[in-house]
């Protein structure tokens, strides 16, 4: 197990590498740079985007930009917003908490739907249950984001006047009133997002469950007397999980990187959109640190599922 | 021809001027004489303070009698502010930003007029603020100003701005504001004096730059400047005091009780929310009410008046400098010169034949335009050189007509081929127009395509991602400098009011080529001798009835030549809640008057 462990971490470094080496070309290569904006403005004359241009080493060549940028990174050393004149990582964690908060919480909701649904549906196929559960997953997963986002707008923002659609990260107040008008808000990103996860997530439970339900060792724990209850939450659940959890944890890294369409629709100042800004503007520093930090996440993600198989499935060992 | 207008105005003008002053001719009388000849009121006031005859500051009406009480006021931006020191702001959304709490000079009005902030009065000849030989301008500092911490605002402190500005290692983006101030001299604690490096008709110069505090960043001068503290903990003289700042999304202050201006700010506390898409901003103030404020509503006009319906709100359009244009490319961009496409000493084999420019001129159909495209987003102009008003020019005139232009084509011998499209000397009369992806530009496009094609020249449309076709990246061909095309389509902006740096776009020192790695403003490469010399004259001409005339004349010039086809004058677009009074102005930052704004009960 642990030789096992240090043998997959020690193949992810040459990983990390590889993908901060694409990063760093495609950004570099991609067109415009981070004073593109000044270029607009009479009042600021192109000799001060080409001095800015030099103090942030953008005129040199692009391997010595990537290997600064990484012998800083190796020393924690985050780099500097070219936009904001601010270190990255205190941009990143301004944004940590809403983007865990709002994204965590949908990805629950998804969790809390897919689950009872999917189980419910595969144990009785067919049934009226499972055609209408498999309909609205169906539409569920479907319809973009932005599509719902902007019908829940209309309904409850437009029509109703019940909930904003402005999301505000620091609200004034305590108590109740705080939490009342944090949840108020959180309501229809959360819904946006979780209904769409969790539609999709339905599917995939069903199937697993459908593929281990038929098995004989369940038909055994029928025949040996179990309860209907028992036979599913103790012997099939157990082992249909297995592809679930890779799944599940593989979408765990989104829970940092955010969601740049909803988070853009209900300004929600997550990740999400610190990086369609950075990307936008062509802030180099911002935009490598969080999809960097996204593809150490993926990784190391990758690995947990590894992990949690041994746990689900002992016939699964590590070598 | 230029230079006869030019003086028949001068003359004219000085004439009533003086009227004006011997009490002959009354103020009233005079602004409408001016209108008749077509020079809109504000140009009274602007000449008549320069020549000398009194004239009262503009005050605008604010109705609360004592400070605060007015709750919280939350603005919209579709783009929050990134940074907060006035010293560095990359675009306009971080001018904004800093507007809440650091303070100029001087602000700029709706009509493009001066008005003071941290000064006591605006400098005239008449307060001898503004020197006779135009080497300096002499400001008198309001008394009784405090930072937010408590300590006075003093001469030093704009003596010390101009000097972090100016100091390249500061790498601010201020530096061209101060540009042509050789130093600012300390003559007493209230007073300062801004020394010209050459003669200059500019005595705003530097005005409404934001001032920050020395004794906060003294020590962050030059290569530490972005280790200050500060620039993320704004310490200013504005109405409001600093509370929290997330770049990019949101900024929040607090009523500063000091504030130096009596009964101001009514507003116990700001917010500004940044992000999202320019829409949905309209639509959080115009149809939910949900804010007071929304920036800069780049958003199609009829979609603003439906949201209007809801009754929220109201939008409000603030003239200002920026000019939709058509460019001509008059250096050739399909032959090579030295190593280089579209070089400013070539010339251009279709678009050189004058007939050729003056019929693309009357094809396009500005009222149109206005009316299907832009609505109040932009107005139609003939005119290159629009606002403030007191520049504008009554001697273009707008023509559409495919009659005409075919006329003008067919006696310049640009005959119809078999297809519809003319040829001459075996060139057909075929251009590539490109702009930036944008649908109000590519609908403008099109209905110019259709026309041209009544008149029979082809146009090819091209449109280029606003990061690319913007960008100074001199490895890209489809940059605006580089402009390898025959037209192309863009807005100009046009602060400051003082018309200067505007009217450089047609100097030949500014063509843009390989040799100024493309970035000179005269991006279309047109050359007169005779507007060169009439901008060298309006740069060094005191007298601002004769500088008028002068910018009118050169502005007439490059319209009469047709070295540039402009479409629309656009003004600054805002979205106000109901009840919200706020004097805004297309001049300067929308929140520049922030002071005055207040909510009506």
């Amino acid at each position: 197990m642990g030789r096992f462990l240090l043998r997959r971490l020690l193949i992810a470094i040459p990983a990390v590498l590889g993908i901060s080496v694409v990063l760093f070309t495609v950004l570099a290569l991609a067109p415009g740079d981070p004073f593109a904006e000044m270029a607009l403005n009479p009042n600021v004359p192109p000799e001060v985007q080409a001095n800015l241009r030099k103090q942030f080493g953008l005129d040199d060549p692009i391997w010595q930009r990537y290997f600064r940028w990484l012998l800083a990174m190796l020393q924690g050393d985050w780099g500097f917003s070219f936009i904001s004149r601010v270190d990255v990582d205190a941009l990143i964690w301004a944004r940590v908490p809403v983007t865990l908060a709002v994204i965590g919480a949908s990805q629950v909701l998804a969790l809390m739907i897919a689950l009872p649904v999917g189980i419910y549906s595969a144990a009785r196929p067919y049934s009226w249950f499972d055609r209408i559960a498999s309909t609205f997953a169906f539409v569920g997963f479907s319809l973009p984001t932005f599509f719902t986002g902007l019908l829940l707008i209309l309904l409850f923002s437009i029509k109703l006047d019940w909930l904003p659609f402005v999301f505000r990260a620091d609200i004034p107040g305590t108590g109740w009133a705080w939490w009342s008008a944090h949840i108020k808000q959180a309501i229809m990103p959360v819904l946006v997002l979780g209904l769409f996860q969790g539609a999709s997530w339905t599917r995939y439970v069903r199937s697993a469950v459908l593929d281990v339900i038929r098995l004989d060792y369940v038909t055994t724990a029928r025949s040996k007397g179990l309860r209907e209850r028992a036979v599913i939450l103790k012997h099939v659940v157990r082992n249909a999980m297995i592809p679930v959890v890779t799944l599940v944890a593989l979408t765990m890294p989104q829970v940092f990187g955010g969601a740049i369409v909803t988070e853009q629709i209900f300004r929600v100042p997550g990740i999400g959109s610190l990086l369609i800004d950075a990307i936008l503007r062509n802030d180099t520093p911002v935009v490598m640190a969080v999809t960097f930090v996204l593809s150490i996440l993926v990784i190391l993600f990758n690995l947990i599922a590894d992990l949690l198989y041994a746990w689900l499935d002992p016939r699964i060992s590590y070598r | 021809m230029a230079n006869g207008s030019a003086a028949m105005h001068e003359r004219l003008l000085r004439d009533w001027v003086d009227d004006v002053g011997a009490g002959r001719l009354a103020r009233r009388d005079f602004v409408a004489r001016l209108s008749a000849i077509g020079i809109a009121a504000p140009l009274a006031a602007a000449l008549l303070a320069a020549s000398g005859v009194a004239l009262a500051q503009p005050q605008p009406t604010y109705k609360p009698t004592r400070r605060g009480g007015g709750g919280t006021l939350k603005l919209l931006f579709w783009q929050g502010p990134t940074l907060l020191n006035p010293h560095f702001g990359i675009g306009a959304k971080d001018q904004e930003g800093a507007a809440l709490f650091y303070e100029p000079l001087a602000r700029y009005d709706a009509d493009g007029n001066l008005v003071p902030v941290l000064a006591a009065e605006i400098p005239s000849r008449a307060n001898g603020g503004i020197s006779g030989d135009g080497r300096s301008t002499v400001w008198k500092l309001k008394k009784g100003v405090r930072w937010h911490d408590g300590r006075p605002f003093t001469a030093d402190d704009v003596v010390f701005n101009v000097a972090y500005a100016t100091d390249p290692k500061t790498a601010a983006t201020t530096l061209a504001s101060y540009e042509n101030i050789a130093g600012a001299t300390w003559i007493d604690a209230e007073t300062v004096r801004f020394d010209f490096e050459k003669v200059s008709p500019v005595w705003q110069r530097g005005a409404t730059i934001k001032i920050v505090p020395k004794h906060v960043f003294e020590a962050y001068g030059g290569a530490r400047s972005r280790d200050a503290p500060a620039n993320l903990r704004p310490v200013g003289t504005g109405p409001y005091r600093f509370v929290d700042f997330k770049p990019g999304d949101l900024l929040r202050g607090e009523i500063h009780r000091d504030y130096h201006a009596p009964n101001r700010p009514h507003f116990d506390s700001v917010e500004l929310k940044g992000g999202g898409d320019a829409t949905s901003a309209a639509r959080a103030v115009l149809q939910t009410g949900e804010y007071d404020f929304a920036w800069n509503l780049q958003v199609e006009d009829d979609v603003l008046t439906r949201l209007e319906a809801g009754r929220k709100g109201r939008v409000v359009a603030c003239p200002s400098g920026d000019v939709e244009v058509i460019q001509i490319n008059h250096a050739d961009p399909s032959t090579e010169v030295d190593g280089e496409r579209s070089s400013p000493t070539s010339r251009h084999p279709i678009l050189g034949d004058r007939a050729v420019r003056e019929a693309l001129t009357l094809l396009l159909d500005r009222k149109s335009i206005q009316g299907f495209v832009y609505g109040r987003a932009g107005v139609a102009t003939p005119n290159f050189l629009n606002n403030p008003s007191r520049y504008n020019s009554p001697n273009v005139k707008d023509e559409f007509s495919v009659a005409r232009a075919d006329a003008v084509l067919d006696a310049a011998g640009w005959k119809r081929g078999g297809d519809g499209v003319r040829v001459k000397d075996g060139r057909r009369l075929k251009l590539l127009f490109q702009t930036s992806i944008n649908s109000l530009r590519q609908k403008v496009q099109n209905i110019y395509k259709q026309s041209c094609a009544k008149a029979g020249i082809e146009l090819e449309l091209k449109a280029i991602t606003p990061a690319v076709f913007f960008s100074s990246d001199v490895a890209n061909p489809d940059t605006y400098g580089k402009f390898l095309a025959d037209l192309q389509m863009y807005a100009v902006a046009g602060r400051p009011p003082e018309p200067t740096t505007f009217m450089q776009w047609f100097v030949s020192w500014q063509a843009a080529g390989k040799a100024n790695k493309w970035q000179g403003v005269n991006r279309g490469r047109w050359r007169s001798d005779e507007y060169d010399r009439l901008f060298r004259a309006s740069e060094v001409e005191l007298d601002p009835v004769k500088r008028t005339a002068l910018l009118i004349a050169m502005n007439d010039l490059v319209c009469r030549e047709h070295a540039i086809i402009p479409v629309v004058y656009r003004p600054s677009m805002y979205g106000l809640g109901r009840q919200l009074v706020a004097p805004l102005s297309g001049w300067d930052t929308a929140l520049s008057s922030i002071a005055e704004w207040y909510a009506e009960a």
